[in-house]
């Protein structure tokens, strides 16, 4: 071949992983780099286990009552006992076990109102920006409606109107949140539409809807991976608000917003009735955000392969 | 040599808020079968939208075919790629005319392997298995001159070198054997040891594949050692075609004269300024019905204010839009 003279002194420390072992060995050393990463997995993985298993990691039922043992503070002060760790609420009900039940509600509301906001969003968005025209002002009209209320307020009046229950919250939060999907969404595709990559794939004969869905959408995932990080995090916090004011789901499930409310009253003198779903909410929203920031660097092979 | 691509009258305006934008003129030309053409002429002459809206690439709007055909010699017969539909078009680009593009940095999908960018083409054209293209793109990538091509079909395209990028711009762009490729400036983001290296390339290809090339540059010099003819683009309008020796020996516009004048040379004793043509192309905005360069033109007489000029044949293969050489041909 000609040209062999050419120097690839640069290209030389090039780390190609072409086999699937390369790929997953690949994947270790880049966990092992960013330790916040493997913070945030760590963190996460706690919550989810504690979610999906509350049954087996603790012999209460969240909503068996027991009144001898109520306002039993946790094991660590001179009151408190191993029988419940994190002590009781004022019914007698253990809090370790009404935080592992509630952090079903927790991740499912924010879990799934992100996945549907998600989709909702990006769909909007990409047909806003690749359609463009009438169709884009018809899609951000309401859109941009949405993002210019204040949002608690909104989803507050929604929730009220709605009433409480869980799929209700899911949805409430779902759709208020696309409009955020389908603004970054729309922006990123109209950037990544005209950009010189997406030319000369037209040039070579891709197709319109090949376009889209290799060279635009792949494109999209770094932020929305941010975007979807941040928001779950974000509904964390939103339901226990709405739960604090009565308005996520009914107080007979147990969830961090519910408990937080109902602790309310005895916050000076059982002040672990709110403290320990509080630490709960900070805890998986700390894990959340970390874990957004590295799968937000690992999706792109630019950021991937910086020595951070 | 039979023609492969025949451009008539094309004409392509811009619909802006500013105005209409008058890019190409009236552009006619023919490409021959294993050709090399290049199009020279300053930025904004036309040279790439006219190549743009042959291929269908531009958007519209702003942007608009008025008028003309170009005939393409396809595979099924000939075809006017301006009347095409948008999925004849689509089969078209990338299977049967190449197209590589200045910016090897920002040309190639950033999180996509390069091969996999090469093998969608391969798939896409010809219809193959994916694990037929990912041969066939490792011999392509062998062929325009990679190093460990099995290796680099897993390489992203930022751990790549510009040369190195230009290279799998070009294996995309020849990929299917195209009747024709268009590189539009491909040398322009390079530097210049790079630049010979890709130009090599091209002739190699050229000799290999027997494609006929569209090169689009503002580089005189690159021309001189590539191309077959030229043709000269300045404000939309082709002022002077000719064979590529013709043109250096014994140019006749004076738009051509003053480019190959403002050439730096390396072969004078003494140094000199670098001379340059003075003015400024026209505004595009507006439609001008005379002589483009009579603004700049030495040689301006009073018809060149009242008349366009129509390329007019001087020699052999040698046509030129301008009163005045006219006259002193005569």
């Amino acid at each position: 071949m000609a040209n062999k003279s050419i120097s690839h002194g640069a290209d030389s420390r090039l780390e190609i992983e072409s086999t699937f072992k390369d790929r997953l060995s690949y994947l270790g050393r880049l966990l092992w780099r960013d330790r916040t990463g493997v913070v945030g997995i760590l963190i996460f993985t706690t919550v989810v286990i504690a979610a999906v298993f509350a049954e087996f990691l603790t012999p209460y039922k969240p909503l068996d009552q027991d009144l001898y043992a109520s306002k039993m503070p946790p094991m660590w002060e001179e009151e408190g006992s191993p029988e419940h760790p994190l002590g009781t609420d004022n019914l007698g009900r253990d809090m370790m076990a009404r935080i592992f039940y509630g952090a079903r509600v927790s991740l499912g509301v924010s879990f799934f109102g992100a996945i549907i906001a998600a989709i909702l969003g990006v769909v909007l968005g990409a047909v806003a920006a690749y359609v463009g025209g009438r169709w884009d002002e018809i899609i951000m009209a309401p859109v941009n409606l949405v993002l210019s209320l204040p949002y608690l307020l909104f989803v507050v009046f929604i929730a009220s109107v709605l009433g409480s229950s869980l799929l209700n919250v899911i949805l409430i939060f779902g759709v208020t949140n696309s409009p955020i999907f389908a603004r970054v969404t729309r922006g990123e595709v109209l950037k990544i539409r005209e950009s010189a990559y997406v030319e000369s794939a037209i040039s070579a004969g891709a197709r319109w809807w090949r376009v889209l869905l290799f060279h635009v959408m792949p494109n999209l995932v770094g932020p929305l991976v941010t975007l979807i990080s941040f928001q779950i995090s974000a509904m964390i916090f939103y339901e226990a608000g709405l739960g604090f004011i009565g308005l996520s789901v009914p107080p007979t499930v147990p969830s961090w917003g519910n408990m937080l409310s109902e602790g309310r009253r005895y916050i000076s003198s059982y002040p672990w009735l709110t403290t320990m779903p509080g630490l709960a909410i900070m805890y998986t929203s700390l894990g959340m955000n970390l874990l957004g920031d590295w799968l937000r660097d690992v999706s792109d092979p630019r950021t991937r392969r910086s020595g951070r | 040599m039979a023609s492969i691509l025949k451009v008539k009258n094309l004409v392509t305006k811009f619909h802006t808020v500013d105005g209409v934008v008058n890019a190409v003129n009236d552009v006619s030309f023919l490409l021959e079968d294993g050709e090399t053409l290049a199009i020279v002429g300053e930025s904004g002459s036309g040279k790439s939208v006219s190549m743009m809206s042959i291929m269908g690439l531009l958007p519209m709007p702003p942007a608009k075919v008025e008028g003309g055909q170009a005939l393409f010699n396809s595979k099924d017969g000939p075809v006017d790629l301006i009347q095409l539909p948008y999925e004849a078009m689509s089969d078209i680009r990338g299977g049967q005319i190449g197209f590589v593009f200045q910016d090897p940095g920002t040309s190639l999908n950033p999180i996509l392997t390069i091969g996999k960018q090469i093998s969608e083409t391969l798939i896409r054209h010809l219809g193959i298995s994916g694990r037929e293209a990912k041969d066939k793109t490792v011999s392509l990538l062998a062929e325009v001159g990679i190093p460990d091509p099995t290796l680099r079909f897993d390489a992203f395209p930022f751990q790549l070198s510009g040369g190195m990028r230009q290279r799998v711009m070009i294996a995309i762009a020849v990929a299917c054997a195209p009747r024709i490729v268009i590189a539009d400036e491909p040398t322009t983001a390079l530097d210049v040891t790079i630049q010979a290296q890709i130009v090599n390339l091209f002739k190699e290809l050229r000799v290999k594949m027997g494609v006929s090339t569209i090169w689009i540059t503002h580089d005189l010099g690159l021309v001189a050692g590539l191309a077959d003819r030229v043709l000269v683009m300045y404000a939309g309008q082709i002022l002077e075609s000719a064979q590529v020796d013709e043109l250096y020996e014994n140019p006749k516009h004076p738009y051509t004269i003053g480019l190959l004048g403002a050439l730096p040379r390396l072969d004078t004793q003494e140094s000199k300024r670098l001379v340059s043509i003075d003015g400024t192309p026209p505004d595009s905005t507006i439609l001008i019905h005379h002589c483009p360069f009579a603004w700049r033109c030495a040689h301006a007489f009073e018809r060149c204010w009242n008349e366009k000029p129509a390329l007019t044949t001087v020699g052999e293969k040698h046509t030129v839009a301008c009163f005045y050489a006219m006259e002193e041909g005569r």
